[in-house]
Protein backbone atom coordinates (compact mmCIF):
# COMPACT_ATOMS: atom_id res chain seq x y z
CA UNK A 1 0.00 0.00 0.00
CA UNK A 2 1.29 3.20 -1.09
CA UNK A 3 2.40 5.59 1.73
CA UNK A 4 -0.58 8.62 2.30
CA UNK A 5 0.11 12.07 0.85
CA UNK A 6 0.86 14.35 3.47
CA UNK A 7 0.46 18.04 3.93
CA UNK A 8 1.24 20.18 7.01
CA UNK A 9 -0.14 23.51 7.27
CA UNK A 10 0.69 26.68 10.35
CA UNK A 11 -2.10 28.34 11.37
CA UNK A 12 -1.48 31.72 12.14
CA UNK A 13 -3.19 32.48 15.30
CA UNK A 14 -2.42 36.36 14.93
CA UNK A 15 -5.07 36.84 11.97
CA UNK A 16 -8.10 35.76 12.49
CA UNK A 17 -9.21 37.11 9.13
CA UNK A 18 -6.89 34.94 7.19
CA UNK A 19 -8.36 31.93 9.19
CA UNK A 20 -9.61 29.38 6.32
CA UNK A 21 -6.64 29.59 4.19
CA UNK A 22 -5.36 25.83 5.23
CA UNK A 23 -8.70 24.87 4.48
CA UNK A 24 -9.21 26.28 1.60
CA UNK A 25 -5.77 24.49 0.14
CA UNK A 26 -6.45 21.07 1.30
CA UNK A 27 -9.99 21.67 -0.52
CA UNK A 28 -8.28 22.45 -4.20
CA UNK A 29 -5.58 19.53 -3.10
CA UNK A 30 -9.09 16.64 -2.56
CA UNK A 31 -10.51 18.64 -6.13
CA UNK A 32 -7.18 18.14 -8.08
CA UNK A 33 -7.08 14.14 -6.49
CA UNK A 34 -10.37 13.46 -8.23
CA UNK A 35 -12.32 13.21 -4.55
CA UNK A 36 -15.86 12.86 -4.65
CA UNK A 37 -17.51 16.59 -3.84
CA UNK A 38 -18.86 15.06 -0.65
CA UNK A 39 -15.87 13.98 0.93
CA UNK A 40 -13.87 17.07 -0.28
CA UNK A 41 -17.43 19.11 1.82
CA UNK A 42 -17.08 16.91 5.46
CA UNK A 43 -13.31 17.19 4.76
CA UNK A 44 -13.06 20.95 4.22
CA UNK A 45 -15.70 22.14 6.46
CA UNK A 46 -14.54 20.42 9.42
CA UNK A 47 -10.79 21.45 8.88
CA UNK A 48 -11.98 24.92 8.43
CA UNK A 49 -14.26 24.93 12.34
CA UNK A 50 -10.89 23.42 13.52
CA UNK A 51 -8.72 26.33 12.32
CA UNK A 52 -11.23 28.59 13.47
CA UNK A 53 -10.93 26.93 16.54
CA UNK A 54 -7.19 27.44 16.94
CA UNK A 55 -7.31 30.79 15.98
CA UNK A 56 -9.91 31.87 18.51
CA UNK A 57 -9.03 29.37 21.48
CA UNK A 58 -5.11 28.56 21.12
CA UNK A 59 -3.32 31.15 18.99
CA UNK A 60 -2.89 28.95 16.19
CA UNK A 61 -1.36 25.79 15.54
CA UNK A 62 -0.44 23.20 13.13
CA UNK A 63 -2.50 21.10 10.78
CA UNK A 64 -1.54 17.60 9.30
CA UNK A 65 -3.42 16.01 6.63
CA UNK A 66 -3.20 12.56 5.35
CA UNK A 67 -4.11 11.62 2.14
CA UNK A 68 -5.20 8.32 0.99
CA UNK A 69 -7.46 6.68 -1.53
CA UNK A 70 -9.85 4.87 1.04
CA UNK A 71 -9.53 7.43 4.54
CA UNK A 72 -8.12 11.00 4.83
CA UNK A 73 -6.75 12.10 8.63
CA UNK A 74 -6.53 15.61 10.31
CA UNK A 75 -4.61 16.04 13.24
CA UNK A 76 -4.75 19.39 14.48
CA UNK A 77 -2.20 20.80 17.23
CA UNK A 78 -2.11 23.67 19.58
CA UNK A 79 -0.25 24.14 23.15
CA UNK A 80 -3.46 26.67 23.78
CA UNK A 81 -4.95 26.90 27.08
CA UNK A 82 -6.72 23.36 26.68
CA UNK A 83 -10.45 21.96 27.41
CA UNK A 84 -10.91 21.44 30.82
CA UNK A 85 -14.56 19.19 30.15
CA UNK A 86 -14.34 17.78 26.56
CA UNK A 87 -17.99 16.28 27.06
CA UNK A 88 -19.42 20.07 27.60
CA UNK A 89 -17.48 21.32 25.00
CA UNK A 90 -18.73 18.83 22.33
CA UNK A 91 -22.90 19.84 23.23
CA UNK A 92 -24.27 21.75 20.91
CA UNK A 93 -24.71 25.89 21.74
CA UNK A 94 -22.15 25.48 24.24
CA UNK A 95 -19.09 27.81 23.57
CA UNK A 96 -16.35 29.69 25.26
CA UNK A 97 -15.92 32.40 22.28
CA UNK A 98 -15.90 35.88 23.61
CA UNK A 99 -18.19 38.76 22.46
CA UNK A 100 -16.09 40.03 19.64
CA UNK A 101 -16.04 36.44 17.83
CA UNK A 102 -19.99 36.09 18.41
CA UNK A 103 -19.80 39.69 16.99
CA UNK A 104 -18.72 38.53 13.68
CA UNK A 105 -20.73 35.61 13.27
CA UNK A 106 -18.77 32.36 15.07
CA UNK A 107 -18.97 31.35 18.71
CA UNK A 108 -22.53 29.76 18.23
CA UNK A 109 -20.91 26.76 20.13
CA UNK A 110 -21.32 24.40 16.44
CA UNK A 111 -17.70 23.99 16.04
CA UNK A 112 -16.85 20.91 17.49
CA UNK A 113 -20.33 19.43 17.05
CA UNK A 114 -20.24 20.20 13.20
CA UNK A 115 -16.46 18.37 12.83
CA UNK A 116 -18.00 15.58 15.07
CA UNK A 117 -20.90 15.15 12.73
CA UNK A 118 -18.85 15.52 9.45
CA UNK A 119 -16.03 12.58 10.56
CA UNK A 120 -15.95 8.77 10.94
CA UNK A 121 -13.82 9.41 13.71
CA UNK A 122 -12.74 12.47 15.75
CA UNK A 123 -10.99 12.11 18.89
CA UNK A 124 -9.63 15.31 21.02
CA UNK A 125 -6.80 14.43 23.15
CA UNK A 126 -6.44 17.73 25.53
CA UNK A 127 -4.63 18.67 28.82
CA UNK A 128 -5.32 21.67 30.44
CA UNK A 129 -2.01 24.53 30.18
CA UNK A 130 -0.84 22.82 27.82
CA UNK A 131 -2.51 22.28 24.54
CA UNK A 132 -5.03 20.32 22.25
CA UNK A 133 -5.03 17.81 19.58
CA UNK A 134 -7.52 16.45 17.73
CA UNK A 135 -7.80 13.37 15.43
CA UNK A 136 -10.38 13.23 12.85
CA UNK A 137 -10.76 10.39 10.00
CA UNK A 138 -13.00 10.38 6.69
CA UNK A 139 -13.73 7.15 5.18
CA UNK A 140 -13.93 7.56 1.45
CA UNK A 141 -17.03 5.93 0.54
CA UNK B 1 -32.34 31.10 -12.76
CA UNK B 2 -28.35 32.95 -12.91
CA UNK B 3 -27.03 35.20 -10.59
CA UNK B 4 -26.69 38.09 -13.10
CA UNK B 5 -30.09 37.00 -13.77
CA UNK B 6 -31.33 37.48 -9.93
CA UNK B 7 -29.38 40.45 -9.82
CA UNK B 8 -31.19 42.77 -12.59
CA UNK B 9 -34.44 41.23 -11.65
CA UNK B 10 -34.47 42.45 -7.90
CA UNK B 11 -32.01 45.12 -8.58
CA UNK B 12 -29.03 44.13 -6.38
CA UNK B 13 -25.95 46.20 -5.87
CA UNK B 14 -23.55 44.06 -7.66
CA UNK B 15 -20.27 44.04 -5.48
CA UNK B 16 -18.35 41.20 -7.23
CA UNK B 17 -19.67 38.90 -9.84
CA UNK B 18 -17.06 36.97 -11.42
CA UNK B 19 -19.28 34.12 -12.81
CA UNK B 20 -22.56 35.46 -13.78
CA UNK B 21 -23.81 32.44 -15.53
CA UNK B 22 -23.96 30.69 -12.27
CA UNK B 23 -27.55 29.29 -12.02
CA UNK B 24 -28.99 29.44 -8.33
CA UNK B 25 -29.99 25.92 -7.55
CA UNK B 26 -31.81 27.36 -3.60
CA UNK B 27 -31.71 29.52 -1.34
CA UNK B 28 -30.24 29.86 2.31
CA UNK B 29 -30.64 32.20 4.97
CA UNK B 30 -28.86 32.58 8.29
CA UNK B 31 -25.93 34.91 10.29
CA UNK B 32 -24.48 32.26 12.21
CA UNK B 33 -21.32 31.00 9.90
CA UNK B 34 -21.12 27.24 11.76
CA UNK B 35 -24.39 26.72 11.34
CA UNK B 36 -24.77 28.38 7.62
CA UNK B 37 -21.46 25.78 6.94
CA UNK B 38 -23.21 22.68 8.57
CA UNK B 39 -26.86 23.60 6.51
CA UNK B 40 -26.50 25.23 3.63
CA UNK B 41 -26.58 23.38 -0.27
CA UNK B 42 -23.81 23.91 -2.20
CA UNK B 43 -25.18 26.60 -5.55
CA UNK B 44 -27.36 28.25 -3.15
CA UNK B 45 -27.95 32.09 -2.88
CA UNK B 46 -26.75 32.88 0.63
CA UNK B 47 -29.31 35.86 2.50
CA UNK B 48 -27.02 37.26 5.20
CA UNK B 49 -26.07 40.58 7.50
CA UNK B 50 -22.83 39.37 8.23
CA UNK B 51 -20.16 41.23 6.19
CA UNK B 52 -16.75 40.25 7.69
CA UNK B 53 -14.11 38.16 5.37
CA UNK B 54 -15.05 34.39 6.78
CA UNK B 55 -18.45 35.14 4.53
CA UNK B 56 -16.22 34.77 1.65
CA UNK B 57 -14.36 31.41 3.29
CA UNK B 58 -17.66 29.95 3.67
CA UNK B 59 -19.22 30.69 0.47
CA UNK B 60 -16.08 29.45 -1.21
CA UNK B 61 -15.98 26.30 1.21
CA UNK B 62 -19.86 25.54 0.38
CA UNK B 63 -19.70 26.66 -3.51
CA UNK B 64 -22.52 28.58 -2.98
CA UNK B 65 -24.06 30.53 -5.98
CA UNK B 66 -23.69 33.68 -4.42
CA UNK B 67 -23.97 35.57 -1.47
CA UNK B 68 -26.39 38.39 -1.01
CA UNK B 69 -25.39 40.76 2.02
CA UNK B 70 -29.24 41.83 3.06
CA UNK B 71 -30.75 44.65 5.36
CA UNK B 72 -28.33 47.58 3.43
CA UNK B 73 -25.47 46.18 5.74
CA UNK B 74 -22.32 47.84 5.34
CA UNK B 75 -19.52 45.96 3.41
CA UNK B 76 -15.82 46.69 3.99
CA UNK B 77 -13.69 47.46 1.01
CA UNK B 78 -11.72 44.86 1.82
CA UNK B 79 -14.51 42.21 2.26
CA UNK B 80 -15.38 43.75 -1.65
CA UNK B 81 -11.98 42.94 -2.67
CA UNK B 82 -11.45 39.54 -0.92
CA UNK B 83 -14.52 38.76 -2.76
CA UNK B 84 -13.25 39.87 -6.25
CA UNK B 85 -9.67 37.99 -5.35
CA UNK B 86 -11.47 34.43 -4.64
CA UNK B 87 -13.66 35.13 -7.71
CA UNK B 88 -16.94 34.78 -5.10
CA UNK B 89 -20.66 36.01 -6.56
CA UNK B 90 -21.02 39.00 -3.98
CA UNK B 91 -24.14 41.35 -4.07
CA UNK B 92 -26.30 43.91 -1.65
CA UNK B 93 -29.75 44.75 -1.24
CA UNK B 94 -31.40 47.28 1.14
CA UNK B 95 -34.42 44.79 1.34
CA UNK B 96 -34.56 42.95 4.76
CA UNK B 97 -33.48 39.26 4.78
CA UNK B 98 -37.12 38.22 4.62
CA UNK B 99 -38.12 40.25 1.69
CA UNK B 100 -34.93 38.94 0.08
CA UNK B 101 -36.00 35.51 0.49
CA UNK B 102 -39.41 35.89 -0.58
CA UNK B 103 -37.59 36.97 -4.28
CA UNK B 104 -35.27 34.04 -4.13
CA UNK B 105 -37.89 31.84 -3.76
CA UNK B 106 -40.10 33.81 -6.32
CA UNK B 107 -37.55 34.28 -8.92
CA UNK B 108 -35.52 31.04 -9.33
Amino acid sequence: MPEPLKFTYDINGENFASAGEASMQIKKELRSLGFDPQTIRRVSIAMYEGEINMVIHAGGGVAEVLVSPDSIEIILTDHGPGIPDIDLAMQEGYSTAPDTIRSIGFGAGMGLPNMKKYTDEMVIESHVQKGTRVFMRFDVK
Amino acid sequence: MTVSELAKAVGLQVISMPSPDTVIECGYAGDLLSWVMGNAQQGCAWMTIMTNRNIIAVAELIDMACVIVTEGSDIPDDVAALAKEKEINLLATELPTYEMCVQVSRLI
